[in-house]
C-alpha cells in the first residue's frame, strides 16, 4: 500500500489559510492576505497534480483497476451503535480528477482576483472567503462518508452564501446570497433525509461500504415499497434532490441566475466549475447504487438533466447579461453531466454514460471557468454587465478574445477542442439509451452553439459601441490564467478517460462514433452560422425573429416566469398565509387564552373582595342574614 | 470539602461580597472575579470527572455527598454528577460568565442586580447538583424566583406585565411539579419502607403504572413549561423582550434547559412506562413547537422576539428528543440544550450590546451594522450559522444527533414527526437570513448610526467565550457527547427494561 497520508494537508493548507487571513487579516497589508491565499493554493494544486501523477500512472499496477482507497480516517462523533461519522480522505479515480478540477480552477482564480479584486475595500476578506471555499469544496470532494460530504455540503453553500453577499452594502446581492442559500437549503433537506433513510437501511455511512457490490445497499433492492418505488430509490431520488439543489436543477435552479452577484471571480470558481457540480459528483459517488438497486432514480436524474440542460438552453438564447447567459450555460451543460450519469450502466462499455458525465464536468471546469473569467475581464473593461453596452471589443481585447473565442468553439464542440470529445461521448451514451433524450440532447447542442455565439458576437463584433473610456486589456495576473485555461480547454479533450475514470475502476475500449460525431458537429456549425448571420453586424434580424416567437420568446425572456412563481409560494402562501397567521395565532389566541386566565381570576378577585371590606357593620349584617337564611332553611325546607 | 458544593458556594459568598461593595466598580469586579473562579471550577469538575471515569470509577454518579437536613420528610441534601449534569454545569459556568460581562455597565442597583443574577446561578447549579427531588425543587424556585424581580426593575418596555407573566406561569408549572414531586415520593417505597426523595433509589424501583399514568403528565407539563412547551410557551416572547440582556441570557441559556433537564431526569426517567403510553400526545405539541416557533420567529420584527420565538423551536427539539426515548435521541437532546444555551445567550449578548447602541431592537429601523461594528456584525452572523445548524459550530452536532436518534423508530407516526421537524431546519434558515439580511447588511439606514462604536473589550470577552464554546463543540464533538453516552446507559437500560412497546394513537 501507498502512502497517501499527505493528502490531508489538501484541505488542511486552505483551512489553515483561511483562519490565518480571517483571524489577522485586518492587521495586515490586504495585499499580504491575497499573497498567503494564492500561494497556499499553489501548494495546493502541486500536491494535487502529485496525487494525481501518482494514482492514475506511477503507482497503478496495470490490470487490478483503480481502487478506491482510503488516505486517512478519523472518527467525528458516534450516532448510533452502528453509525459513527468519520472524517477523512478518500481517493478514487472521480475523487483524484476532482481534486485536479478543483486546485486548477481555484489556483486561476486566486491568480485572476489578485488583478480584478486590487483595490476593493474587502480585498483581505475576499480571499479569506475563497480560502473558505476552498477547503470545503475539497474536504466534499475527498469525503469517505456520505455524511462527511454532507457536512462539507453545507459549508461549501455558506461560503457560497458569504461570496455572492460579498458586496453586502448593496440590497440586490444580499438578496441574491439569501436566495442562493435558501434555496439550496431547501433541497439539502431532501439530501438529509435521503441520507437518514439510506443510513438507517444500510447502518453505514462510508462510501466504499455503499458502493461494493456485496454492500448492505445491494441487498435494499427488494425493500418496502411506497408509491411502487422501493425505499432504496426514494432515498437515493431524495439525496439526489440535494445534488439537483446545489448542481441548479430544474426546478431548483433559481438561485444560480442571481448568484451572478457575487465578483465574477466567484462565478467562475463556485458557479461555474466547481460547487454547482458536487450535484454531479455526488451521484457519480453513489453511482453504483443507482445503477444496480434504484434504476427508476436514475431514470429521474437522466430526465432532470435533459429537461433542465434544454430548459436553460432555451432561455440563455434570450437573456442580455453576460453573467446570466454564462449562468444558463452552467446550468444546461450540467443538465449534460446528469443526463449522462443517468443514461449510463455499470461496467465496462455499458458505463460510457459515466465516463463521458465525469469527462464532461472536467472539460467544462476549464472552459466555463474560462468563459467566465473572460467575461470578468469584459466587464472590468466596460463597467457593464450588458450586452447591449458592448459590441467591436475584439480591437480592445485581444487576448480576452482569443480566449473567449477558443471557449466558444470548444462549449459548440468543434473538434479537435474538448468540449467536442466529452459532448460526442454523451451523446452517444444517450442515443444507446433513449431516443426522446437523445433528440434533446442534440437539438441542445444546436441552441449552446448558437447562444454561444451570440454572445461572442455581440461582445466582440456587433455594432461599434462608443465607450467613454476607451477599453484596455486587463493586466497580466488576470490573461495568464486566461491562456493557462485555454489551453487546458483546448488539449484537455485529449484525456484518456475511459481509461482512468469509469464506473467500475476498469478501462474500456471508446471510440468516436461518426454517425453521431458528425450530425452533431454540423448542427454545432449550423448554430454558429445562424448566430453569425444574426449577430456579427448590427442588423433587424434578431427582433424579428423574437418577434416571430412570439409570446414564447416572451416567456423565455422571463425565465418562464420561475421566479414569480417562486416569489408566489414564498411570499405569498409561507409569509402571508403560514408566518403570519401562525405570529397572530400565537400573540392573540395562544396567549390571548393565558391572559383570559389572569382576567378571570382578577375579575373574580374584584367580586369577591368586597366580601373582605373590614367593616363591622357590614359583617353584621351578613352574619344576621345568614343565620336568617339557615334557620329558614332548617326549620322550614329541611 | 465535595467540590460540588462550592458550585452553590462561591455564588453565595460572591452574593455576600457584593453587599459590602460601595460602587458599581467594585460590585462588578467581584461579581466577576467570584464568577471566573465559577467558570474555573466548571472546567476543573469536567477534568476531574473525566479523569475518574478513566481511572475506572462507573458509579452512576461521581463526587457524591449526603447529608439529611430535614428529617421528618426524610429530605436530604444528596448532590452528584454524571456526565449530563457536568456538561449543564459547564454550560452554567460559561453563561453565567458571559453574562456578567454583557452586562458590565449595570449603572442602575447595581449590587442589587448583580446579587439577584448570582443568586439566579446558585439556583441553577444547584439543581444540576442535586439527586434529592426536593432539594432539586427547591434550587429550582431559588432560581425562577429573582427573574421576577430582574425582570420587574431592570427590564424595559412592559417590564411588569412581562415579569408578572413569566412568574405566574412559572409558578403554575412549579405547582404542577409539586404534585407529581410528590406522588413520586409518595411511591418511593413500594415494599412500605421509609419514603425517599433520592433521584437513584426511586429509579431502583418501579412506580405503580397506574400513579405514572397520573403523575407523568404532571411532571412532565411542569418541567415543560420551563422548557417552552407548546401552548404553555407564551410568557418566554415577553419575558425575553422585557429582561435586561444578561437575565435574557441566563433565562433562554441556562433556565430553560432546567426544563428539560427536569423532564428528562425526573419525568421520563423515574416513570418511564407513563413516558411510553403518553409520549405521543407531548410528542406532536413539541413537534408543534419546533416548526410553529420558527414560522413565528419569520414573522417578527423585534430581535428578542425573533430569538424568543427560535428558542421556542429549538427547545422544542430537546423536549422532542427527550420523548424519542432512545440513546441517540437522549444524547441529541443533551447536545441541543448545550448548544442552543451557548448560542441563545449570545444572541442574547449581541442583541443587548446592539440595543446598548442603537435604542432600537426593530430591524426595519436598523440596517448596515457590520459596516459600522464589523466584529458585532461577524459574531452576529456566526451566531446565525450557529443557529440555523451550519457544520463546525455546536448546533449541527445536536440537530444531526436528534434527527438520527428519533429516525431510529420505524413506524410512521415518528417518521412523520421526525421529518417534520426536520424541516424546521429550512426555516430557520429563512428567519436567521432575513435578520442577517436586514439588519446588518444592506445600506445604512439611520446615519445617527455612523458613529457608533464596535464592541469594548468586555463585550468581546463575553462574547467570544461563547463563540469559542460553540465553535470547539462543533468541530470536536467526539468528547462531550461521549461523556454524555456513557451516562446515558443506566437511563437506557431502566427504560429499556420497562418493555419498549410503542402505544397509543397509531
Amino acid at each position: 500500500m501507498i502512502d497517501y497520508t499527505y493528502t490531508l494537508l489538501i484541505p488542511l493548507i486552505p483551512l489553515a489559510v483561511f483562519l490565518f487571513t480571517g483571524l489577522a487579516g485586518h492587521k495586515m497589508n490586504p495585499k499580504v492576505s491575497g499573497l498567503i491565499g494564492t500561494t497556499g493554493l499553489f501548494a495546493v494544486t502541486i500536491l494535487s497534480y502529485l496525487t494525481a501523477i501518482r494514482y492514475f500512472w506511477t503507482d497503478h499496477l496495470h490490470g487490478s483497476g483503480y481502487q478506491a482507497m482510503k488516505a486517512f480516517e478519523i472518527e467525528w462523533l458516534h450516532l448510533t451503535e452502528k453509525l459513527t461519522i468519520n472524517l477523512g480522505v478518500l481517493l478514487d479515480p472521480i475523487s483524484v480528477m476532482m481534486l485536479i478540477v478543483v486546485s486548477t480552477v481555484s489556483f486561476m482564480v486566486h491568480i485572476y482576483s489578485l488583478g480584478y479584486m486590487k483595490g476593493e475595500r474587502g480585498f483581505a476578506r475576499f480571499f479569506t472567503f475563497l480560502s473558505l471555499f476552498s477547503f470545503s469544496m475539497l474536504g466534499l470532494v475527498l469525503a469517505t462518508n456520505i455524511f462527511q460530504m454532507y457536512i462539507f455540503w453545507e459549508l461549501v453553500g455558506v461560503s457560497s452564501f458569504l461570496l455572492i453577499g460579498f458586496y453586502y452594502e448593496k440590497p440586490s446581492a444580499v438578496a441574491a446570497s439569501k436566495k442562493a442559500f435558501i434555496v439550496t437549503r431547501f433541497a439539502d433537506l431532501g439530501f438529509l433525509i435521503g441520507i437518514l433513510m439510506l443510513s438507517f437501511m444500510t447502518d453505514t455511512f462510508d462510501f466504499r461500504t455503499l458502493v461494493s457490490p456485496t454492500g448492505p445497499a445491494m441487498l435494499q433492492a427488494g425493500s418496502a415499497t411506497f408509491m411502487g418505488l422501493s425505499a432504496i430509490t426514494w432515498a437515493l431520488i431524495f439525496i439526489f434532490m440535494g445534488g439537483a439543489g446545489k448542481s441548479a436543477m430544474f426546478p431548483l435552479h433559481i438561485w444560480l441566475p442571481d448568484a451572478m452577484e457575487g465578483p465574477t471571480p466567484v462565478s467562475a470558481l463556485i458557479h461555474a466549475a466547481t460547487m454547482v457540480v458536487a450535484g454531479v459528483y455526488l451521484v457519480a459517488r453513489l453511482f453504483p447504487v443507482y445503477s444496480m438497486v434504484a434504476p427508476d432514480a436514475l431514470h429521474v436524474v437522466a430526465w432532470v438533466g435533459g429537461l433542465s440542460s434544454l430548459f436553460a438552453a432555451i432561455i440563455a438564447c434570450t437573456q442580455t447579461d453576460i453573467k446570466r447567459v454564462l449562468a444558463y450555460s452552467t446550468m444546461s451543460q450540467i443538465g449534460y453531466m446528469m443526463l449522462a450519469l443517468g443514461v449510463s450502466g455499470y461496467g465496462g462499455h455499458d458505463g460510457l454514460g459515466f465516463m463521458a458525465g465525469n469527462f464532461h464536468l472536467f472539460t467544462h471546469a476549464m472552459f466555463k471557468a474560462l468563459l467566465f473569467l473572460g467575461a470578468g475581464a469584459i466587464i472590468h473593461a466596460v463597467h457593464s454587465n450588458d450586452m447591449r453596452d458592448m459590441g467591436g471589443l475584439r480591437k480592445y481585447l485581444p487576448i480576452t478574445h482569443i480566449t473567449f473565442l477558443i471557449a466558444c468553439l470548444t462549449i459548440a464542440g468543434i473538434p479537435p477542442l474538448s468540449g467536442f470529445f466529452s459532448k460526442d461521448e454523451i451523446l452517444v451514451a444517450a442515443y444507446h439509451h433513449s431516443m426522446p433524450l437523445f433528440i434533446i440532447e442534440f437539438a441542445v447542442a444546436g441552441l449552446t452553439a448558437f447562444y454561444m455565439f451570440r454572445l461572442y458576437y455581440s461582445i466582440f463584433w456587433g455594432k461599434h459601441t462608443h465607450y467613454h473610456h476607451t477599453p484596455h486589456e486587463a493586466p497580466a495576473t488576470m490573461t495568464i490564467p486566461l491562456m493557462i485555461l485555454a489551453f487546458g480547454a483546448v488539449f484537455s479533450g485529449f484525456l484518456p478517460f475511459h481509461e482512468l475514470v469509469t464506473s467500475d475502476g476498469l478501462p474500456f475500449e471508446a471510440h468516436i462514433n461518426y454517425g453521431i460525431a458528425i450530425p452533431s458537429v454540423l448542427i454545432g456549425v449550423l448554430g454558429i452560422v445562424v448566430a453569425t448571420l444574426m449577430y456579427r453586424k448590427e442588423t433587424a434580424v434578431p427582433a424579428k425573429m423574437a418577434g416571430g416567437f412570439g409570446s414564447f420568446y416572451t416567456w423565455a425572456y422571463h425565465k418562464f416566469y420561475m421566479d414569480e412563481v417562486y416569489l408566489f409560494v414564498t411570499k405569498k402562501i409561507l409569509f402571508n398565509l403560514v408566518s403570519r397567521p401562525v405570529a397572530w395565532f400565537d400573540r392573540h389566541i395562544v396567549d390571548g387564552f393565558m391572559n383570559l386566565i389572569a382576567r378571570v381570576i382578577e375579575k373574580s378577585s374584584y367580586l369577591i373582595k368586597g366580601l373582605q371590606s373590614g367593616r363591622i357593620q357590614q359583617y353584621g349584617y351578613v352574619f344576621v342574614t345568614g343565620t336568617i337564611v339557615l334557620v329558614i332553611i332548617f326549620v322550614f325546607i329541611l | 470539602m465535595n467540590i460540588l458544593s462550592l458550585f452553590v458556594l462561591v455564588p453565595v459568598l460572591t452574593s455576600a461580597a457584593i453587599v459590602f461593595t460601595k460602587n458599581m466598580k467594585q460590585t462588578r469586579l467581584v461579581a466577576a472575579a467570584g464568577m471566573s473562579v465559577q467558570l474555573i471550577l466548571s472546567a476543573i469538575l469536567v477534568f476531574m470527572y473525566l479523569a475518574e471515569r478513566n481511572a475506572g470509577n462507573t458509579a452512576e454518579m461521581l463526587f457524591t455527598y449526603d447529608a439529611l437536613w430535614f428529617p421528618s420528610l426524610n429530605i436530604h441534601y444528596a448532590i452528584g454528577v454524571d456526565g449530563i449534569s457536568v456538561a449543564m454545569i459547564a454550560l452554567t459556568g460559561i453563561v453565567v460568565f458571559a453574562g456578567i460581562f454583557a452586562s458590565w455597565n449595570m449603572e442602575f442597583l447595581s449590587r442589587e442586580f448583580f446579587i439577584s443574577l448570582i443568586l439566579l446561578a446558585t439556583g441553577v447549579f444547584g439543581f444540576f447538583i442535586s439527586l434529592d427531588l426536593f432539594t432539586m425543587f427547591l434550587f429550582y424556585e431559588i432560581a425562577v424566583i429573582p427573574m421576577y424581580l430582574l425582570i420587574g426593575i431592570w427590564g424595559s418596555g412592559p417590564k411588569e406585565y412581562s415579569a408578572m407573566k413569566l412568574t405566574l406561569m412559572l409558578m403554575g408549572g412549579s405547582a404542577l411539579l409539586m404534585v407529581g414531586l410528590l406522588g413520586i415520593y409518595f411511591y418511593s417505597s413500594p415494599d412500605g419502607g421509609p419514603l425517599t426523595w433520592n433521584l437513584l433509589e426511586i429509579s431502583k424501583i418501579d412506580i405503580p403504572v397506574e400513579m405514572q399514568r397520573f403523575l407523568f403528565p404532571f411532571t412532565f407539563i411542569g418541567f415543560g413549561i420551563l422548557g417552552a412547551l407548546f401552548p404553555f410557551h407564551t410568557w418566554s416572547p415577553d419575558g425575553h423582550a422585557s429582561a435586561p440582556t444578561a437575565v435574557s441570557m441566563l433565562h433562554a441559556g441556562v433556565l430553560m434547559k432546567l426544563g428539560g433537564y427536569g423532564a428528562f431526569r425526573v419525568a421520563i426517567f423515574l416513570m418511564p412506562e407513563a413516558a411510553q403510553e403518553q409520549a405521543w400526545i407531548f410528542l406532536i405539541l413539541t413537534g408543534i413547537s419546533v416548526v410553529y416557533g420558527a414560522f413565528g420567529a419569520i414573522w417578527q420584527k423585534d430581535l428578542k422576539y425573533i430569538n424568543a420565538y427560535s428558542s421556542v423551536s429549538h427547545c422544542g427539539l430537546v423536549l422532542f428528543a427527550v420523548l424519542m426515548m432512545n440513546q441517540t435521541a437522549f444524547n441529541g437532546a443533551i447536545l441541543q440544550m448545550i448548544s442552543h444555551g451557548l448560542m441563545t445567550a449570545l444572541f442574547f449578548a449581541l442583541i443587548g450590546m446592539i440595543y446598548g447602541r442603537t435604542h432600537t431592537r426593530m430591524i426595519n429601523e436598523m440596517g448596515g451594522i457590520m459596516k459600522v461594528m464589523p466584529f458585532l456584525g461577524v459574531v452576529y452572523v456566526i451566531a446565525g450559522l450557529a443557529s440555523l445548524g451550519l457544520p463546525g459550530l455546536s448546533g449541527f452536532v445536536a440537530e444531526m444527533t436528534i434527527f438520527f436518534g428519533a429516525f431510529q423508530h420505524t413506524d410512521f407516526f415518528h417518521r412523520f414527526l421526525t421529518i417534520m421537524a426536520t424541516t424546521s431546519i429550512v426555516v430557520t434558515a429563512v428567519y436567521i437570513l432575513r435578520v442577517v439580511g436586514i439588519l446588518l447588511l444592506g445600506p445604512i439606514k439611520d446615519e445617527h448610526f455612523l458613529h457608533l462604536e464596535d464592541a469594548k473589550w468586555h463585550e468581546r470577552l463575553s462574547t467570544i467565550t461563547l463563540v469559542l464554546a460553540i465553535a470547539a463543540i462543533g468541530i470536536a464533538p467526539l468528547w462531550l457527547s461521549d461523556m454524555i453516552n456513557v451516562s446515558l446507559e443506566p437511563i437506557v437500560n431502566k427504560i429499556s427494561m420497562a418493555g419498549f412497546e410503542f402505544t397509543g394513537l397509531f
